[in-house]
């Protein structure tokens, strides 16, 4: 089986903002959460940057590992997905996570967080591939149908790379040849222990 | 004649564009590599230990691109905390049990005078029962959080030990106001006897009475029971400002700040919950006779007089003439 990687080309992301749209409609995200965003480093001096951030799908993943009770489980594709039914909306993944994917609903009075939501790599949750509950609770599942994950399909630059590890890093080891130049592969080292060499 | 002019202003404009395109152009091409002044992911992670930039929606943290200290702080959960906590509960267990084989429970030596004398109050008494309650089930359903998924959810499956964990989830978070409020009047009704004196350094030497058969003088608290008390004040106080934050999660709070919050919350729970359960002991099997004080509020007197001779004393000389704490037992 493939495994799933993002790749945000940070010398071709133009902070857009398309892919947080194309997330948000195309799960139906509920108001207060992206799943996606863009964070623009160095804004407005020299050598600014911007990356297009989500759930990075992490080898080891650090949110299962501290999840209380163990709602998180990683597909054959090595996407790391959750059960809603199964989250207690405790926080705990926000805390571990490097890329601040997880996100909370607010429900009810002070601090009681919702379901934990995040990038699902379009590939829904643990209801039957392409079911009604499926998509009220994780939105799309792209990938059963044999489609990658919205964002970086439509990425207007193509900075967004979604898709087998070793495919997009090898994409973006021949943009780097050609174009002479590239600031890496963000959040690679951190998420998957190993980075693209240019 | 002037526009014989303007083309030989564009002709020599555009020579000397091209001379200076000929002279800058093998130096434009060095410097053609927009990276070289980029941002660099492994700088800024080696500089700041996260990257953080600026976003375009509301929700402030997740302006944060990069926070791989989440790594430690998942060692720390799984592996520090874990094990920290298991030695401190379990060791604490552990020397009890061996304490209760090897001393036994404490008697009272010359056996139950049949007169009883008042020892707390039902507002103590009730005080320290709410809080007691909170805190017995605050402890049960924050060691789930902790040893749970690893203890209870192989026994009874994914979907129970959710619903119980939600359920426990928010018993934790909302018995925290009457453990609140606990905490900050036992402070107020029981500082008073717990200042630290001379007294205590004498009793803490003869081992209390606890450790050996001796029978140190006291007032109306020893000096163990001085320590739970700044215990159960400091360390609910900490409890309770960690717990708050956490309960409120970045309010005035970044991601960092959470973790440590969780980190303190983590440690002293579980350094709280093993001298609870010592002073539980104490109150209960461990010596005949303390029950009594805080479950029905009077204790025998031969018990306040093993144990409280200071105490004792200073209730007499309060009473004499009226034999308000005397009382006899309710049975």
């Amino acid at each position: 089986m493939a495994r799933m990687k993002f790749l945000c080309d940070a010398d071709r992301c133009i902070e857009c903002n398309a892919c947080v749209t194309a997330c948000k409609n195309e799960n139906e995200v509920p108001w207060g959460i992206n799943r996606r965003r863009v964070v623009t480093l160095n804004d407005g001096k020299p050598g600014e940057r911007s990356v297009s951030m989500a759930c990075m799908h992490c080898t080891d993943a650090p949110c299962a590992a501290v999840c209380p009770v163990n709602c998180f489980y990683t597909t054959a594709d090595a996407v790391v997905l959750h059960s809603k039914d199964l989250c207690i909306g405790c926080g705990y993944c926000f805390y571990a996570c490097p890329f601040g994917a997880p996100q909370y609903p607010k429900v009810g009075n002070f601090g009681s967080r919702g379901k934990m939501d995040k990038c699902t790599y379009c590939a829904g949750g643990p209801e039957p591939d392409g079911s009604a509950e499926e998509f009220e609770k994780y939105g799309s599942n792209r990938l059963a149908e044999g489609k990658l994950p919205l964002c970086a399909e439509m990425c207007s630059t193509k900075s967004l790379l979604a898709g087998d590890g070793d495919i997009i890093a090898q994409i973006y080891k021949e943009r780097v040849a050609k174009r002479g130049y590239g600031s890496g592969a963000w959040g690679w080292q951190t998420a998957y222990r190993e980075s693209i060499a240019t | 004649m002037a526009k014989l002019f303007a083309w030989g202003r564009f002709i020599a404009g555009a020579l000397a564009l091209a001379f200076m395109l000929a002279v800058a152009t093998p130096v434009f091409a060095q410097q053609i590599n927009p990276t070289a002044s980029a941002v660099k992911e492994q700088q800024l992670l080696q500089e700041l230990s996260k990257i953080q930039g600026r976003g375009s929606i509301p929700d402030v943290k997740s302006y944060v691109l990069e926070h791989p200290a989440g790594r430690d702080w998942r060692h720390w959960h799984e592996v520090t905390l874990r094990w920290l906590g298991a030695v401190a509960i379990l060791g604490t267990i552990l020397l009890l049990v061996i304490f209760y084989l090897v001393r036994g429970s404490v008697r009272i030596e010359r056996g139950r005078s049949g007169v009883k004398i008042v020892r707390f109050t039902a507002f103590e008494r009730f005080i320290h029962w709410m809080t007691a309650g909170c805190f017995v089930v605050q402890a049960i359903s924050g060691l789930n959080i902790t040893f749970g998924r690893t203890l209870l959810l192989p026994l009874i499956g994914p979907e129970p030990f959710t619903a119980w964990s939600e359920a426990a989830k928010y018993a934790h978070n909302f018995l925290s106001f009457p453990f609140t409020l606990g905490v900050i009047l036992i402070f107020f009704m029981w500082i008073g006897g717990n200042i630290p004196n001379a007294v205590d350094v004498a009793w803490a030497k003869r081992g209390g009475g606890v450790i050996g058969h001796d029978h140190p003088p006291s007032y109306r608290f020893n000096a163990g029971q001085k320590a739970i008390f700044w215990i159960q004040v400091l360390g609910g106080t900490a409890m309770v400002i960690s717990g708050y934050l956490l309960i409120f999660p970045f309010y005035g709070t970044d991601v960092g700040n959470m973790q440590l919050a969780e980190i303190v919350h983590a440690v002293i729970a579980m350094l709280y919950i093993a001298a609870m359960l010592g002073h539980i002991y104490i109150g209960s099997l461990g010596m005949e006779g303390s029950f009594e004080g805080m479950g029905g509020g009077a204790v025998d007197l031969n018990w306040a007089k093993q144990h409280h001779s200071l105490w004792v004393e200073e209730e007499m000389s309060r009473s004499e003439g009226q034999a308000r704490p005397m009382a006899t037992p309710a049975e």
